[in-house]
């Protein structure tokens, strides 16, 4: 259960929204919606407890999600404009890395089974710095799949730079998430039609 | 074996294991990144080598700056990789899930600061005996220059790494990292550059060695705190 | 009184305006009775003849010099612990006043230093610290000059005050060591010969009056923050100094 309550952010000079509040039943999937520029990813990185909101407040599983800390931090999977991803690492390294860092431990084979759903089979154990701008989100993407347990997921543009392919195998891979149970969050400009128990939309800079 | 994930929400994090994680990913990545790394001992050697040219070749001159000269070849040299210690992580996103990650971020900020110095501090301390050799220093006092580095290097990284993670980002970090970061590193460079002067005079560097000692037990104690907080405002 | 209904910019504002004229107003009466004892009551010393006259300048600039950081410090501290606006805004101001009273004893000293010394520098531990505290000085305003997000500002240049307190005792104890191992000042002003009670009037009043000074000149300062900040305020919209 994940409920915000009067958040307000201003950046800069510019305030992007207030009195923005929302509670998401656990198979929810919440897509924020607006132009460019209305404070999307500010909410999202508000939502991961980065960036401190001006107003308002965040609770997870009824507790404010800066007390719970690392314990919020450890069901929380975020997947921003930036693939977190090495140039200089191949596929499998960045994974087993990300994967060790938020205490999913994988084996090997597990994690060259999850570059291969995501569609980047025989690029495996090629340095990232020479894949395409899509193979480089996909590898990225190849994190949700061990990441299952997690109750929340953020993820910023999801579907930016990915092919037809790719897109409906991460719809999937979403629809699979919020069939378990899971909550998600996300940011997207492109209509994706996602199949989910419960849809809250959220507009903002209306 | 089974096609999911064992991905159990964990009790208690493996520290260890992230620190471990972040030390050999980053000792990986300066493998594959090789001249970055040579850089810093190159500006180093080039530095302490310009000192004979400007003030000339005498021997008993040399024996007297060489133990200030290096130190602040090596404070510089540092300092100068400091810059390399956060960027690439904020730049490619990485920073961000570090963040993000389940343990605390002082022991990954602990971690990133061990493998940079290994990898710019470490050649650092190797190669000053040699520097010292072209100096005219005497044995002990080499032996001393290289235990005051081995102590003082760590703590010049530990207390840069607040200086670099507070300028994240900023256009003007270089040279805005160094205003910062030396005044703290003075008291770092007096003992330890005191200490191959006692030993060269036949004083004794013990006092010495014993506080730059004291110095980098606290900056071990306080400084990865201090940069995660950093890191925290910084990435807002 | 409720004092916390000044920690709102808007009602700190005009506040801060009543207090400056004051404070400056105490500041120019002060000096004038400070210079005047300075220069015609107190006696011409022995060792140092006229020339001593400086400390009566030097000494309370270098007293500011260092209060000031801490005073900085500790604004900038409560900034960060309650997030609190007004206290960031407080430490940015006193900031330029804090690094202009660090330069005035570092000028002051070496003009003292020449004919006292002989040189206009000397590695003396006091002058080697005043100058690291003026680098202190200038990377927190460097720091807060570079970053653009307000708060971000803030609280970075607030962390970097923080971490500058803790070390300056030990730069201070370090400079203390080094400068014994290598030379030892000639003439220190603790040790010259005990003042006169005049001097040490004089020099109490320059003290007060330069106070006076730095807590006018910082009000002012941070007038002028609260103003830049809060520009897009209604209330600001509707002062006289902004209509006209």
């Amino acid at each position: 259960m994940l409920v915000a309550t009067g958040l307000e952010c201003v950046r800069g000079e510019r305030s992007l929204f207030r009195d923005v509040g929302f509670s998401l039943a656990p198979g929810t999937l919440m897509r924020v919606m607006g132009r460019n520029g209305s404070g999307k990813t500010s909410l999202l990185r508000i939502l991961t407890g980065t960036l401190e909101p001006l107003a308002g407040e965040i609770r997870w599983h009824g507790e404010r999600i800066a007390a719970l800390g690392d314990g919020y931090r450890s069901e929380l999977t975020y997947l921003g404009h930036q693939n977190a991803i090495k140039d200089d690492l191949t596929p499998v390294e960045n994974l087993l890395v990300s994967e060790r860092l938020a205490g999913t431990q994988i084996t090997d084979t597990a994690a060259r089974r999850a570059l291969q759903r995501v569609g980047l089979s025989g690029f495996e154990d090629t340095p990232t710095r020479a894949l395409s701008q899509g193979q480089k989100r996909r590898a990225a993407l190849a994190r949700l799949e061990s990441r299952k347990t997690f109750g929340l997921w953020i993820l910023d543009e999801p579907f930016v730079a990915l092919d037809t392919a790719a897109v409906s195998e991460l719809r999937k891979i979403i629809e699979e998430r919020l069939a378990t149970g899971g909550i998600i969050v996300m940011t997207t400009h492109q209509d994706v039609p996602i199949t989910s128990p419960a849809v809250h939309d959220l507009r903002l800079g209306a | 074996m089974s096609t999911m994930i064992e991905a159990a929400p964990k009790a208690s994090p493996d520290l260890i294991g992230a620190y471990c994680c972040i030390v050999q990913r980053d000792l990986r990545l300066a493998l594959r990144r090789r001249v970055d790394a040579l850089n810093t001992l190159v500006f180093f050697v080039i530095v302490v080598s310009l000192f004979p040219l400007s003030v000339g070749a005498e021997p008993a001159l040399f024996r007297a700056i060489a133990p200030g000269v290096i130190w602040v070849a090596a404070l510089l040299a540092s300092m100068l990789a400091l810059q390399r210690l956060f960027a690439s992580d904020y730049a490619d996103g990485t920073l961000e899930q570090l963040l993000l990650a389940p343990q605390p971020l002082g022991v990954m900020v602990a971690a990133k600061v061990t493998a940079h110095w290994l990898v710019a501090g470490l050649p650092l301390v190797i190669a000053a005996p040699l520097l010292g050799l072209q100096f005219n220093l005497p044995a002990d006092s080499l032996g001393v220059l290289v235990l005051s580095l081995m102590l003082g290097t760590p703590t010049l990284g530990l207390i840069g790494a607040i200086g670099a993670a507070l300028t994240l980002g900023l256009r003007s970090a270089g040279v805005l990292v160094s205003l910062l970061v030396l005044p703290l590193y003075i008291p770092v460079l007096i003992f330890g550059a005191g200490a191959v002067e006692a030993a060269a005079s036949g004083l004794g560097a013990g006092p010495h060695l014993s506080l730059l000692g004291a110095f980098l037990a606290a900056a071990l104690f306080f400084a990865p705190w201090a940069t995660s907080f950093a890191l925290r405002i910084s990435m807002e | 009184m409720n004092w916390f209904k000044y920690s709102a910019p808007q009602t700190f504002y005009p506040l801060a305006g009543t207090l400056a004229k004051w404070f400056f107003a105490a500041a120019t009466v002060l000096t004038a009775i400070g210079l005047y004892i300075s220069f015609f009551v107190a006696p011409t010393d022995a060792q140092q003849g006229e020339s001593y006259r400086i400390i009566f300048i030097h000494v309370p600039a270098a007293w500011m010099s260092m209060l000031i950081y801490l005073v900085m410090a500790l604004w900038a501290g409560i900034g960060l612990a309650f997030n609190t606006r007004l206290s960031s805004m407080m430490a940015l101001a006193l900031a330029p006043t804090g690094a202009l009273m660090t330069f005035i004893a570092l000028w002051t000293g070496s003009l003292w230093g020449k004919p006292t010394w002989g040189t206009w520098w000397v590695w003396d531990a006091r002058l080697t610290s005043e100058l690291i505290l003026l680098f202190l000085y200038l990377g927190f305003m460097g720091l807060h000059a570079a970053i653009d997000e307000a708060r971000r500002a803030d609280h970075a240049a607030a962390l970097l005050a923080i971490v500058g307190v803790v070390n300056v005792p030990i730069i201070y104890f370090s400079v203390q060591w080094w400068n014994t191992l290598h030379q030892g000042a000639s003439v220190s002003l603790t040790k010259s010969p005990t003042m006169a009670a005049t001097m040490l009037t004089g020099m109490l009043v320059m003290t007060f009056a330069i106070w006076a000074y730095c807590i006018a000149a910082s009000l002012l300062r941070v007038r002028a923050i609260i103003l830049e900040r809060e520009r897009r305020a209604e209330w600001v919209a509707k002062l006289a100094e902004v209509r006209s």
